[in-house]
């Protein structure tokens, strides 16, 4: 207990803390649409290709943010693009981008600097990497998308659940399938420091598949996911805190956990 | 006056010609059978019709607002275990081109109304998921209906319900027509049993036969079959 208070008495503590809440609840918020959508797999691609981003600004010490930003939003709309026109094989082109973007920063990694530390850190995530900036960030987009799911709740839930009906309704599907794209790219970026790139989708559909188990309506549903992956997120920062492991890994250690817990009471509860 | 337009449309769909040089136009207050085969290319049409799907060649004139259409699709199961309840689903059916922060008194009068012509009153707050499929698509269709729509575009409606159920939604198609005055363009594989089930109510129908071309357009009374 005495070391979890001493935890939070460090600024970069502090400072992980609230860009990570942040980022739970953003990516709890666009996670829910994802997973109903069943673009679960979009986070993961997009991590990949944070991770080339990341290699790519390490290997020429560029700005970190400010290639993974434009690069991983590029990678969201081609992913988006494909899946619209091909349909089914959306599922394909993931593979592919995320295969392609890993190769692509090892092998850049491995001609350039190597596997040092940082590049183990953009991996697995690491508490450590928040700076000022991010909290702003993390923060900004996390009150963005709030305001955005309370304004436009109803259009969202529309949507989500039948796009045809509402393209067919003269609705432009188009803007809000790029729409989610763009959200589920920065959520992508500003999380995968912190959850490292490897692990930013948990972040993204282990809330939304945990409360889907739990209730039944749609609003129910966001407003739960964006409180376990609050909850969640903070005991996997004191787990990887206390005794020192990859913050990612102790996060998703606890959605494990829970996620069978949940499993295993719905079983029961539904024999 | 003509709702919708066509001429001339060309359409594919999986890289085949699905539609050939296809003229129709939709008049108001029309009760309208698609038919034909399976793959004839009824849902290509329809599709093209609603927006879902480009066309080849051709003019499709929509003289009414996008908004004044709705549309039903086929094979709806998809959705099965999306969290939502049929109150929440229906209420979907008013929204317009500009996104609703609440619903007003006027859109639950309205999805009063229609749930008590639709006769699903009872289910307003089950899951989507706990429905049966002749439930499941009388929710659809009262999503279709809740904003009273000018043009009524459904896609073989009753395939999978038995024909107890299929009967009953005919006759609120054939009476949605009589009343409200909506225009009904269905896809159906059969019109025997809808024409039965008209037999008291005389709506005139009008029967669309495709088959890549327009093998027939005219009254029922006129069809020959398939």
């Amino acid at each position: 207990m005495q070391e979890i208070l001493e935890m939070f008495s460090y600024p970069f503590v502090v400072k992980a803390l609230i860009c990570g809440i942040a980022v739970s609840i953003s990516a709890a918020l666009i996670g829910v649409v994802l997973v109903l959508k069943k673009y679960s797999m979009i986070g993961h691609g997009l991590g990949e290709v944070g991770f080339a981003a990341l290699s790519l600004a390490l290997a020429f010490n560029l700005p970190p943010l400010a290639v993974s930003i434009p690069l991983v939003i590029i990678a969201s709309f081609v992913i988006m693009l494909i899946s619209q026109k091909k349909g089914e094989a959306g599922d394909i082109t993931i593979a592919l981008v995320s295969a392609g973007a890993l190769t692509f920063g090892v092998i850049l990694t491995a001609i350039t600097k190597g596997f040092n530390i940082d590049v183990y850190g953009y991996m697995f995530g690491s508490i450590l990497a928040m700076s000022m900036q991010d909290v702003v960030i993390s923060v900004t987009l996390s009150l963005a998308l709030i305001i955005l799911f309370i304004f436009f709740y109803n259009r969202i839930f529309m949507v989500t659940f039948d796009e045809k009906f509402a393209k067919a309704k003269g609705i432009n599907i188009t803007f809000y399938q790029f729409l989610i794209s763009f959200i589920a790219a920065l959520v992508v970026v500003i999380g995968m420091r912190i959850m490292g790139t490897l692990l930013i989708s948990s972040l993204i559909v282990f809330p939304a598949i945990i409360s889907k188990k739990l209730t039944s309506s749609f609003k129910g549903m966001i407003i739960l996911a964006a409180v376990i992956s609050v909850i969640c997120f903070i005991f996997g920062m004191i787990i990887s805190f206390v005794i020192n492991l990859p913050t990612g890994a102790s996060i998703v250690a606890i959605y494990i956990l829970l996620l069978v817990i949940t499993s295993i009471y719905n079983l029961i509860y539904k024999n | 006056m003509n709702l919708i337009e066509i001429s001339n449309l060309t359409a594919s769909y999986n890289g085949h010609v699905a539609l050939e040089k296809i003229n129709i136009n939709i008049k108001e207050k029309e009760f309208i059978c698609l038919v034909g085969e399976n793959g004839s290319g009824k849902s290509t049409f329809i599709k093209s019709i609603v927006g879902l799907h480009k066309q080849d060649k051709g003019i499709i004139k929509t003289k009414i607002d996008p908004s004044q259409i709705s549309y039903l699709e086929q094979f709806n199961v998809k959705s099965l275990d999306f969290p939502a309840t049929v109150k929440e689903i229906i209420m979907t059916g008013m929204q317009i081109k500009k996104s609703k922060l609440f619903y007003t008194k006027e859109d639950y009068i309205a999805f009063d109304e229609i749930c008590n012509t639709l006769r699903i009153k009872n289910i307003v707050n089950k899951k989507i998921g706990e429905l049966s499929g002749g439930q499941r698509q009388r929710v659809l269709l009262a999503r279709a209906m809740i904003n009273k729509p000018k043009l009524l575009i459904l896609d073989e409606p009753c395939s999978g319900l038995d024909v107890k159920i299929s009967n009953k939604l005919y006759g609120i198609l054939l009476d949605i027509n009589k009343e409200l005055g909506t225009t009904v363009v269905i896809a159906i594989h059969n019109v025997d049993e809808l024409n039965k089930i008209n037999e008291e109510k005389k709506v005139k129908i009008r029967v669309i036969h495709i088959a890549k071309n327009l093998k027939f357009d005219g009254n029922l009374l006129d069809w020959k079959g398939l």
